[in-house]
């Protein structure tokens, strides 16, 4: 089982990376969405995948009746979810504003922080 | 719900605090909680423009009064630390606090203090209203939660609690150049967090605790490669967060691009946090890790010392200069980290309150400079200093502070460096660092000499005086020159007399090394079984 | 998407939306559920009466702006953990009160559910926030 999660986890780093490395913002965005799955997938998987219960204890009891699935990696995973999320959705609404404003998609051509033919510095002093 | 009795037969390990906490452990939360909640009462607040200043700074204030309650404390005390939620460390979130991060933490609410008083000079009600000040108080919160979190999962959390709230205040104003700095800084940043959790996840998986302190009780008996990779992770993210060279290019494609008070802020705070999970990371909870990647870390640092002050000169716009500057400064703590002896910290912690102060000064100065000259372009200025003489006295006392030269306040930190490299007999490191303090004052003494020095613009008579030039109004006096003056004077009275900076740098060195101290103010609270039991 | 059916359909479905929202709230401390999938949900209900009943409409409806309403979450969540400063307990230590109703049953009040209260808030505003100001960029082109 972790052999083939492993394998899924390098197939969406894969996908990821190669998405993040395009020069077409919404392509990075989709990078961005899939990298924060993978990462996901990579916690649930390092934090050991077992086939116990899942970690509820039973109305009544104090603790649980048989081992249980440890329950830290997937609040882990749930506040890594949110965090991606937001920022994914923040990065959405920035990167649709840029492409309105700049009117590019393309990093190449969004230069107006960084000028393209900026002027050389003064050589005076 | 809970109704029935707990059998007697019953044994489960401790998992609660029995007894209670003494309000005065609470000192650790105020400095995260104060300015939490004055960012959401002046979100709701957000149809009273009048209220925010005012309630800003009063919660400033006491977040001020907070932390030098923390660091006083834990001078006295030694490293103090509270479990979250009533539960026993490592199973609770730790809030822990050495004179490290107190020390940190207390100078980014002074520098936000002050921030938010050059604030009132600039804004706009259109901007108050879209919430220039709850982001800023959002933004203290997240710096202090990550300088005084004991839980690496949680700084993960403040990171990103700092990235949204920079997020907020790169784009108010939604001009061009804020947009698309923005695109940069966020992608950027957020990959840099994506690898943090990454290196989380593995750290998770070999060591199974997230609390720091159990961490580093736990990594160092961890052996092989896996460890290292992991600690390479974290160098790779942190290295990222701090701007160090080669991966530091988002910096300068952003900081440049939001209001002055903004970015006076940002090089103040924000890549001082990656300095800290540093130092953390590889000095305290995989302590192995430092000697297996010295060698990334010198290379590293030499480069970063040595290409920001040449690209701070090759820069026709001031503040874009000045970010090649903060970079220039993070090569000095990086420096520090790779030197990682005692002296070494010492000269890091030092250093990193040093940048903290004076960039965030050299930003406000630059940010009046452009009040007056209307733009940032340094051939297009000049002649600030028949203007205003006093802002130029400034900018030249804060270059030869950032640079080093005595007797400012950037000297004592460098000389502290170099006296470690020499005791490592790295001395390829030590003459870097010096070469970096002569290339930084060639660089500021060019912007100096361009933006104040000379009478005109490029290109015209240097006789001829820079017509373009306007007087700072009285708004900008009062409530911009005045709080950069104060900062300033507080560089320098600092600068000569640096017997405070001296104690705080050595306590924290002292915190640093020794790791027991930190692990024992956590796990304090924990009954003795608990420990031989698993 | 603006059909008279959705039109017609869209502010039975938001209130709908919202009253499940609130149940899914309550009902997250035990179970599945909790402020943030609440939240969610009702931010969805929101969106979906914005894209039919005009941006406008809806921030006439909510009477507090958006993201006013999430400054409420935060603060919500941070007075439920320094309830505790009251009881010598670290930083957002859990407190319950029980009360008894006239007919026997016990109601019980507590800072996770005022905490959890603060999230649904929080995720109401910032989303909401967000989606209206993605729908009203739509309209007025």
């Amino acid at each position: 089982m972790e052999i083939a999660l492993a394998c899924l986890i390098g197939l969406f780093f894969t996908v990821a990376i190669y998405l993040l490395l395009s020069r077409s913002l919404i392509r990075m965005l989709l990078g961005i969405a899939i990298i924060g799955n993978g990462v996901n997938l990579l916690i649930f998987t390092v934090g050991r995948v077992t086939r116990e219960v899942p970690p509820i204890v039973p109305d009544g009891e104090y603790a649980p009746l048989e081992p249980i699935a440890n329950p830290l990696p997937q609040a882990l995973i749930l506040t890594a979810i949110v965090i991606g999320f937001s920022l994914f959705a923040f990065l959405l609404v920035l990167t649709y504003r840029a492409y309105q404003e700049l009117d590019a998609d393309n990093t190449d051509t969004m230069r107006v922080a960084e000028p393209e033919d900026s002027p050389r510095p003064p050589l005076s002093y | 719900m809970a109704k029935t009795p707990l059998p007697k037969n019953l044994e489960l390990p401790p998992a609660m605090i029995e007894g209670a906490t003494s309000v005065a452990d609470w000192v650790i939360v105020w400095p995260i909680a104060l300015p939490m909640l004055g960012a959401a009462v002046l979100l709701m607040a957000r149809k009273r423009p009048e209220w925010q200043a005012p309630f800003a700074f009063l919660i400033l204030l006491a977040t001020l009064v907070a932390n030098v309650m923390l660091y006083l404390r834990v001078q006295a005390e030694g490293p103090l630390s509270m479990t979250m939620g009533n539960w026993l460390p490592p199973y609770g979130i730790s809030l822990t606090a050495d004179s490290l991060s107190a020390l940190f933490s207390m100078v980014s609410a002074f520098i936000l203090l002050i921030v938010i008083l050059f604030v009132q000079s600039e804004i706009e009600t259109r901007e108050n209203k879209y919430g220039y000040h709850p982001l800023l108080l959002l933004l203290l919160t997240g710096v202090s939660g990550g300088f005084l979190t004991g839980d690496l999962f949680n700084l993960y959390v403040w990171f990103e609690v700092m990235l949204i709230a920079s997020f907020g205040l790169l784009i108010i104003g939604g001009r061009k150049i804020q947009l698309d700095g923005a695109v940069k800084y966020g992608f950027l940043n957020f990959l840099a967090t994506t690898f943090f959790l990454i290196a989380i996840g593995f750290l998770y998986g070999l060591v199974g605790t997230l609390n720091m302190a159990d961490i580093a009780l736990k990594a160092p008996q961890v052996e092989g490669g896996a460890i290292a990779a992991v600690a390479a992770l974290f160098f790779l993210a942190f290295a990222m967060k701090a701007a160090a060279f080669p991966l530091n290019s988002w910096l300068p494609a952003s900081y440049h691009a939001p209001d002055p008070a903004v970015s006076a802020v940002f090089a103040g705070l924000l890549t001082k946090v990656g300095v800290y999970a540093l130092v953390r990371t590889h000095l305290l909870l995989i302590p192995q890790s430092h000697g297996q990647l010295q060698v990334v870390m010198e290379v590293v640092a030499g480069a970063t010392l040595i290409l920001a002050p040449l690209g701070a000169m090759a820069q026709t716009n001031a503040r874009r200069a000045l970010g090649f500057l903060v970079i220039g400064g993070i090569g000095a703590m990086m420096a520090g980290l790779a030197i990682g002896t005692p002296l070494g910290v010492f000269g890091l912690a030092a250093y990193a309150v040093n940048s903290m102060l004076v960039m965030t000064a050299l930003y406000l100065v630059v940010g009046l400079v452009e009040r007056m000259g209307g733009t940032s372009d340094i051939r297009k200025l000049g002649g600030i200093y028949r203007a205003n003489s006093w802002l130029s006295i400034m900018f030249i006392v804060l270059v030869f502070a950032v640079a080093g030269l005595p007797p400012f306040l950037g000297f004592w930190p460098k000389m502290i460096l170099v006296l470690a490299g020499i005791e490592m007999q790295s001395f390829w490191l030590v003459g870097l660092i010096l070469l970096n303090s002569i290339l930084t004052s060639i660089a500021g003494s060019r912007l100096w000499a361009h933006i104040f020095w000379r009478d005109g613009r490029e290109g015209v008579n240097s006789e001829q005086i820079n017509t373009k030039i306007r007087p700072l109004p009285q708004r900008a006096v009062v409530w911009g020159l005045l709080p950069t003056g104060a900062l300033v004077a507080f560089i320098i009275v600092a600068g000569l007399w640096p017997e405070p900076l001296f104690r705080a740098g050595g306590d924290a060195a002292n915190d640093v090394r020794l790791a027991s101290d930190y692990v024992g103010a956590v796990f304090e609270r924990v009954p003795e079984t608990k420990g031989e039991g698993e | 998407m603006n059909t008279v059916i959705f039109r017609t359909v869209a502010p039975y479905l938001a209130a709908l939306m919202v009253l499940f929202s609130v149940f899914v709230l309550l009902r997250g401390h035990n179970e599945p559920g909790g402020g943030f999938i609440g939240g969610l949900i009702a931010a969805s209900a929101i969106a979906i009466y914005g894209i039919a009943a005009g941006v406008d409409e809806v921030r006439k409806a909510l009477v507090f702006h958006p993201i006013a309403v999430a400054g409420l979450g935060v603060f919500l969540a941070g007075i439920a953990g320094l309830m505790s400063l009251f009881v010598d307990a670290p930083f957002l230590k859990g407190l319950w009160l029980f009360l008894e109703l006239s007919d026997g049953s016990e109601l019980a009040l507590s800072t996770p559910l005022l905490f959890d209260i603060g999230v649904y808030c929080v995720v109401v505003g910032a989303i909401s926030s967000i989606a209206l100001a993605l729908e009203e960029d739509e309209e007025t082109r």
